[in-house]
């Protein structure tokens, strides 16, 4: 459904992307998780017609973006972190008219408009402006907007970026409806966790690169399924790593300023048992130890060496030539 | 990358991604004007829920009028006239023109704002969304227009060649205006903020208003200036639209303001569309 060859853009001295590999088949979720500045943005732009991309293709639908822009851009839907409505104009104005625009006339556009603000739990608020909004109910209010149009795919640039964890999982319900219905969602993420929630399939991609591909499971067992965290006091450090080396089911990773020592665990909880036993055995008694869940960090740890903004490119232009804010902070 | 190496590098092509093919979208050509009046209407409703806005811009050229005739108009002379019906058709000219800059400063907005992309991502006419900015900002034009020929009333001055070629008077300065708004869309799609789209909408529009007849008449100026001064289109169309309301020779000012605004539009509607195809 949504297919990547090769496709790289430059900015200047800045590669958003190199050489960018990726398939979507119909009717998945895929997600793709990186940090600020990875390039997903800049992917995105070129999927929706923003942007050309300098070298390779990209086809939605088998429609290539370039060759056929307008067509392409009657398949797909576009929301994302920057709320793109109208604040002066109410929810229902906001939907009628991109229905307008989608050349569904005046009609369908209405209706289409009834049964997006429903369907987003925004009909009591329709006829306010949005600039009453909450940052949520714009957010769904944009994702509204691209739904009008009934697309056959649906491209989410960060659609939970700076939400509330309530509104994040009301966002997800919807997404997870959309994909029931048949639409074949791209989602771009910064949260391992959303991916997980909602892809079937997910792309790790950092400096413009894809660095792994998998599902959800596949990247989690790559990094273990948990982590095991111990901290110690710093002349117990060395001690402590050695004491624990046959533990967990990859190399520890050993934060030296903090002296804390991370350890991949498969087993989590004989793991931490073992671990139990060897420090007390060894008469080390940690600051704190503990398991935890794989953040986005340790994904960028496991499959990169360095942790997420260590060292990282500066934001390309083009993935927010002007100074936009996110949704919902000029209130 | 090694650590990649264990997962595999890129998605499994699935049976499931066979497609069935798409059938070519075409806009059609009427599609430019029905979705830019679409534009068209969403910027007017914009202007009309923020009245502020509009009361604002239109304090300004009151003040100039106010500025003009009762502060500076007594030490001008100008020959044959009053001079606050030898500045009312200039103000109107200044009214248009400093109007036309608001297309810079709302399409800047919309830039900033992201609407620009949903609007870019929909499979609606290029030109439309610029076609009704411009088109939002001439009705704008007309009402700020008719309001300074109400405030010109109130001053003491007077249409004095008639009803038909005062109706000409108001057109060709909203041609002008109009035609001028093209250069203001190009301005606002390439600047990075709404601040700096005034700031540089200003900048050309300044010397343009000042170094022409619109206050006075240019026969004082060093005689560099005046031939600046005498053959671009604001003298042309503040003479022209003084012809048409207070009467005098008019044809060579107004065939010169309309080919002035042709040509304006002809060059910097492409450019303006061009820019925003880029993104």
């Amino acid at each position: 459904m949504i297919e990547v060859e090769n496709v790289s853009k430059s900015f200047g001295q800045t590669h958003a992307l190199i050489g960018v590999d990726m398939s979507v088949p119909a009717g998945t979720v895929q997600g793709l998780l990186g940090p600020n500045g990875a390039g997903k943005t800049t992917l995105v732009r070129i999927l929706a017609t923003l942007l050309a991309p300098d070298s390779g293709r990209a086809r939605i639908s088998g429609v290539d973006v370039q060759h056929d822009p307008n067509t392409v851009r009657s398949l797909i839907g576009l929301a994302g972190q920057y709320a793109a409505v109208d604040e002066t104009l109410t929810g229902r104005e906001n939907l009628v008219m991109v229905g307008r625009l989608y050349r569904l006339g005046s009609q369908l556009a209405k209706t289409r408009a009834e049964e997006s603000l429903e369907r987003l739990g925004l009909v009591e608020a329709a006829d306010r402006p949005v600039k009453t909004y909450s940052g949520g109910m714009r957010r769904r209010l944009d994702l509204g907007a691209s739904l009008v149009g009934r697309p056959q795919v649906l491209i989410l640039d960060e659609p939970t970026t700076g939400l509330d964890p309530r509104t994040r999982i009301d966002m997800w319900s919807f997404i997870r409806d959309l994909v029931r219905e048949g639409t074949t969602v791209l989602l771009t993420t910064q949260y391992l966790e959303e991916a997980d929630e909602l892809a079937d399939h997910i792309v790790v991609i950092d400096r413009g690169k894809v660095i792994a591909s998998g599902t959800s499971d596949e990247l989690k067992s790559r990094l273990g399924s948990d982590l095991l965290e111990v901290q110690v006091a710093p002349e117990n450090l060395d001690r402590t790593t050695a004491e624990l080396s046959g533990i967990g089911c990859d190399k520890p990773s050993i934060d030296t300023v903090a002296s804390r020592i991370t350890i991949p665990v498969c087993d989590p909880v004989p793991d931490l048992m073992a671990a139990l036993r060897a420090l007390d055995t060894a008469g080390i008694v940690p600051k704190d130890l503990g398991l935890r869940r794989p953040s986005l960090d340790d994904v960028f740890l496991a499959l990169t060496g360095r942790a997420v903004g260590e060292d990282e490119p500066e934001q390309p232009p083009a993935t927010g030539r002007r100074g936009r804010q996110p949704a919902g902070s000029h209130q | 990358m090694t650590a990649a190496s264990t997962v595999s590098p890129a998605a499994p092509a699935s049976p499931a991604a066979e497609v069935t093919p798409v059938k070519p979208v075409k806009v059609p050509p009427s599609a430019v004007f029905v979705d830019a009046m679409i534009v068209a209407r969403r910027n007017l409703i914009r202007i009309a829920r923020t009245p502020q806005l509009l009361i604002f811009a239109t304090i300004q050229p009151v003040m100039f009028v106010l500025l003009f005739r009762y502060v500076f108009g007594g030490s001008i002379k100008v020959p044959g006239t009053t001079y606050v019906d030898y500045l009312i058709p200039g103000i109107i000219v200044q009214t248009v023109v400093f109007g036309a800059t608001s297309t810079a400063v709302g399409l800047s907005q919309d830039m900033s704002k992201g609407i620009i992309d949903r609007f870019r991502s929909l499979p609606m006419a290029r030109s439309a969304v610029l076609a009704g900015r411009t088109i939002a900002d001439l009705v704008r034009n007309v009402f700020v227009v008719l309001l300074m020929i109400v405030v010109g009333t109130a001053v003491g001055f007077r249409f004095h060649n008639g009803f038909l070629p005062a109706v000409a008077a108001v057109l060709v300065a909203l041609l002008l205006g109009y035609c001028l708004s093209w250069v203001f869309a190009l301005i606002g799609l390439s600047v990075p903020d709404p601040e700096s789209a005034q700031l540089a909408g200003f900048l050309p529009i300044f010397p343009l208003v000042f170094a022409s007849s619109v206050f006075t008449t240019i026969n004082s100026m060093p005689g560099w200036l005046q031939a600046f001064a005498k053959v671009q289109p604001i003298t042309r169309a503040a003479n022209a639209v003084r012809a048409l309301t207070q009467g005098g020779a008019v044809a060579t000012n107004l065939i010169w303001t309309i080919v002035w605004s042709l040509a304006i539009i002809s060059v910097f509607a492409p450019l303006a569309v061009r820019r925003y195809r880029k993104g």
